[in-house]
Formats: structure tokens, sequence, C-alpha cells
């Protein structure tokens, strides 16, 4: 079943597939933080959607699409446009080189996020093994 | 979209005569202070104030530099206030006036937070010179720091594109003095930038032919370098070959021996090229595996191997066993073993060698990337030299 990218049932089956991921387990077993998740306007978008993940010793504990106002206060926000996640969930934009080329903006301790390069890159993967479909611009 | 990042390059017989011709009214050295020692601040300092420049120094630069030596360095940039500065020496002096520069201009910053995804605005204040004293690093061509954690002995890959040197000067004499052990040992992380740039799942057509080339330049002249160091031509080649490398290397990627060879180095505090050279084989036997092209028919073909450079297999097998025999006569440990590392320190070691591997930014740019298990199996191959057959 395909889910539409951004939304609650999406978030659901990203979270879930995080959490059946081995090689995530082993690279963020370490790994304490929070994040929000900026899709920005573009295109299709026409608001900002923001998703919280709340990423614990390789597991997921809570995520959800944020409607209105939230009071999480989580260490760090990555913004990019739904092209931008698109590509990455493609696995046509690395992580690293939409970092490097500024496609993806992050807020937060950059120092803690570029020593977990592995999990970076597993927790791309989990949402990369999600079956996607993304919304046409009207 | 991708970039090619690339400073302007002087190099050749007397390039250091360029500094002649930099206009500004401070200049600032970044040196170690062996260089420092042997006169190569004065030389370069005399040049500059000919031409003008107030000039001072910080000649404290260790091997693999440390966070607090950068901090230390950036204080006295920011009372010294230069236009210019240059970064004198190796890898890691290159890499210390790197990261010294932005928290010159950034001082709200930490230097593990110099990121690609941060704007760091350098350049306001000073432009960066890199003078290398090295042939290998080829750290003044590109944008990455290699710096260390003294709290817990972590090697951290840093780096921005805005910390590319504004100029790279590549004079081969500044290389006639390296001590053999040094020519090797850089002239091996030369070469390991130009295989991993090329066998990089980032490769790219800017960066190919430039590999390949530093790799024939590797393989004719680092053992004259290394026999015969007077022999300025093959000096002269070998600090090109570097440059190719790092040019190469940085607008592609470095990959599995950097990581590996990052977080081994750091803790068992073998030198940067050394280390990562050792590694490269074993990296290379565990890519050919891959289901993917690996390109080794390319390198085999480029170096002029004897084998069919159609099968990627026997390539890849050609290509290391080259690598290997390039590094035998220069007296490079070709096993962790060999590099005089205890072998149960070792071992107890190599969870937390995985788990820093997995953090460096090098870790995911080849055609195989190790789960856990994988990687495990290869520290443990390359204590005892075992051919990677997984």
């Amino acid at each position: 079943m395909a889910y539409l990218f951004p939304s609650q049932e999406w978030v659901d089956a990203f979270r879930a597939a995080l959490n059946k991921s081995e090689p995530y387990k082993v690279s963020a077993a370490k790994w304490e933080g929070d994040f929000y998740f900026v899709i920005s306007p573009k295109g299709a978008i026409k608001e900002p959607v923001r998703f919280y993940m709340d990423l614990w010793h390789g597991e997921c504990r809570e995520a959800y699409i944020v409607e209105g106002d939230d009071d999480k206060k989580p260490e760090f926000e990555i913004e990019g446009t739904l092209a931008v996640f698109q590509q990455l969930f493609d696995h046509k934009l690395d992580p690293i080189r939409a970092l490097v080329s500024r496609k993806l903006k992050l807020k937060g301790n950059l120092g803690k996020i570029m020593r977990s390069v592995k999990a970076t890159l597993d927790l791309v993967n989990a949402a990369a093994s999600v079956d996607t479909v993304y919304p046409e611009e009207a | 979209m991708w970039y090619f990042d690339c400073p302007e390059i002087i190099y050749g017989e007397d390039a250091l005569s360029h500094l002649e011709q930099i206009t500004g009214e401070r200049a600032f050295i970044v040196t170690d202070p062996v260089l420092h020692q042997l006169g190569y601040t004065a030389r370069i300092a005399k040049i500059l104030q000919e031409a003008g420049f107030e000039v001072a120094h910080f000649s404290e630069v260790e091997p693999e530099p440390s966070l607090q030596t950068v901090r230390k360095g950036a204080d006295i940039l920011r009372t010294f206030q230069p236009d210019w500065i240059i970064g004198l020496g190796g890898g890691s002096s290159m890499d210390a006036a790197k990261a010294m520069w932005v928290l010159y201009e950034r001082p709200d910053l930490q230097p593990d937070e110099i990121s690609p995804m941060v704007e760091l605005g350098v350049g306001k204040l000073a432009k960066l010179i890199a003078i290398p004293t090295t042939a290998g690093t080829g750290s003044e061509v590109t944008w990455a720091t290699v710096l260390t954690d003294k709290s817990d002995g972590r090697k951290l890959a840093l780096g921005s594109r805005e910390t590319m040197p504004t100029i790279a000067i590549i004079d081969p004499a500044m290389t006639a003095k390296l001590p053999a052990q040094v020519t090797a040992d850089t002239g091996l992380d030369a070469l390991t930038h130009a295989v991993e740039g090329y066998v990089s799942t980032f490769h790219n057509d800017f960066t190919d032919g430039i590999c390949l080339k530093a790799m024939q330049l590797v393989f004719s002249y680092l053992p004259h370098a290394y026999q015969h160091p007077d022999d300025m031509e093959a000096r002269e080649h070998m600090a090109n070959a570097a440059t190719l490398a790092g040019l190469g290397f940085i607008n592609s990627w470095a990959s599995l021996a950097h990581a590996m060879g990052h977080a081994f180095g750091g803790f068992f505090k073998i030198p940067h090229g050394r280390s990562v050279s050792l590694f490269l084989p074993y990296t290379l036997e565990y890519m050919a595996q891959a289901p993917e092209l690996t390109r080794f028919g390319d390198i085999a073909h480029a170096l002029r191997l004897d084998v069919d450079d159609r099968d990627e297999i026997a390539s890849a097998q050609a290509v290391v066993a080259a690598i290997r025999q390039l590094q035998q006569p220069l007296g490079q440990p070709q096993s962790v073993a060999a590099a005089g590392v205890d072998q149960a320190r070792y071992e107890s070691m190599i969870p937390q060698l995985c788990e820093f591997a997995e953090g460096d930014g090098t870790f995911i740019s080849g055609v195989r990337i190790p789960e856990r298990d994988d990687l495990i199996r290869l520290y443990q191959y390359a204590y005892d030299a075992r051919t990677i057959d997984f």
C-alpha cells in the first residue's frame, strides 16, 4: 500500500519501518535526540508541513504530523522542499550531499549529527523503504 | 547538481615567489614547531615582509591537531587581525589553519560545528593561502579538516566548502628535505585519495581523469622520492600528484579506508597516511565483491597492470597486489599487527573503532557500505593480513 507524503499515515509507516530496521538499531544505539522534519512550501506544498520524531537508542518512540501549536522543543529541525525529500527517498540524492549543498537546512547541534553518518543513512533507508506517493502540484 | 571546488593553484619551481604579488597589511603563519625550528616560517615571513607585510606566527600545531589547539590559535588571530592566513606545513598545519580561519571570523562557533550546513561567511576578514611541505594530504586544495578531540581521542572529519583555501602554492622545494618515512606515509595518503576518489559512488567526469593521473604519478615517482630524496623531478611530480589527488577526492569523496583509518589512527596514534593506506587494500577487496561495477578495470588499465581489464574481480586483485607491492619497499605496515598494535588491546577496541568509523563522513560513499558485522570482520582481518573473502 502506498502512503501519501507527507501525512500521518506515511509517518506511521516510516516509524514502523525504522523500528524494524536492524541496521538502524545498531548504528543509532547511542543516539538520543528528537526532530522536527519540515517540508517547506513549494510546488504542491502550499504551507509548511512539520512532523515530529523522537529518536532514542535506535528506536522511534513517537512520531506524528504537527497540527497547529506543538509543545515539543526538539533538539533538531531539518527543513527541505518536497522535491528534496523525494530525491532522498528515491536514492537520487545522498544525505551527505544534501547537507553539503544545503538543499537540507538543519537547526541544532551540527557536530552531533555529523558524528552519526551511518545512522543518518539508515534513517533515510528506512524512509525509502516506505511505499510512497507524492502530491501533485495543483 | 554538484560542485567542483578548487583554489587558485600556483605550482612548480619558485612558486613561492607568488607571495610577492599578494596585497595586504598583516599575514599570520600557522605551522608546527619542527618546521618553525627548521626555518620554514622565517623563509615565508621574509618574502612577506619584503612585500610590506607585518607578519606573526603560531607554531604550536601538533600532529593530528586538536580542537583545543585550534581554539588557542584562533584567539591569537583575533588579536593580530590578519588579512591573510598562511597554512604552512603538512595536513595538520593546513587543516588547523582552515579551522582557525573559521573561528577567527566566526567566534560564535565551536570547531566541531564547522559543517557544510552552516553558512560560515568566511573571507570577509581574511583569505587563506595553503603551502604544503609534504606531498600527500592534498589539504591545500580541499575544504576537509581533520581535527582530534583530546577528550575522547576521536578524529573529526569536518569541513565546509567555504573553507577551501583561496590560494594553494605548490613549490616542490618545500618538500625537498622531507624525511623518507614521511615521504612514504604522505605519498600513500595521496594514493589512497586518488583510488578512493575514483571508486567512490560520488565519482564524476571532472574528477576521474585527475584521480587516474594522480595514481600514475604516485606509482611512477613515490619509490624514487623515497629512495632518492634529492631527486627533484620525483619530488615535483609527487607534489603535483598529492594536489591532484586532493582535488580528486574532495570533489568526489573519500571512502571506507578513510573512515576505518581515521578511527584507527586516532586511537592508536598512527600517522594519517599510514593508517588509511593500511586499510586501503582490505576495503578495495571488500568493494570488489559489490554487485555494481567497481571500476577497477579502469585503474588496472591506467597503471598498465598485466591483467584483463574487462575482468573487474581480476583487475581488483591486480590493483590490490600492485598497492601492496608499492607499500612493501616503502617500509609500510600491511597489517595492523605490523603497525605494532597489541592484538588484545586492538580487539577490545574494535566496537569503538566501528562506532567511530560509522560516524565518519566518508563511511557511506563506497559501492558497499558495511553493516556492523562486516565492519568488525574488516577490522579483524586487517589485524593479521587476511584476504577479505566476504
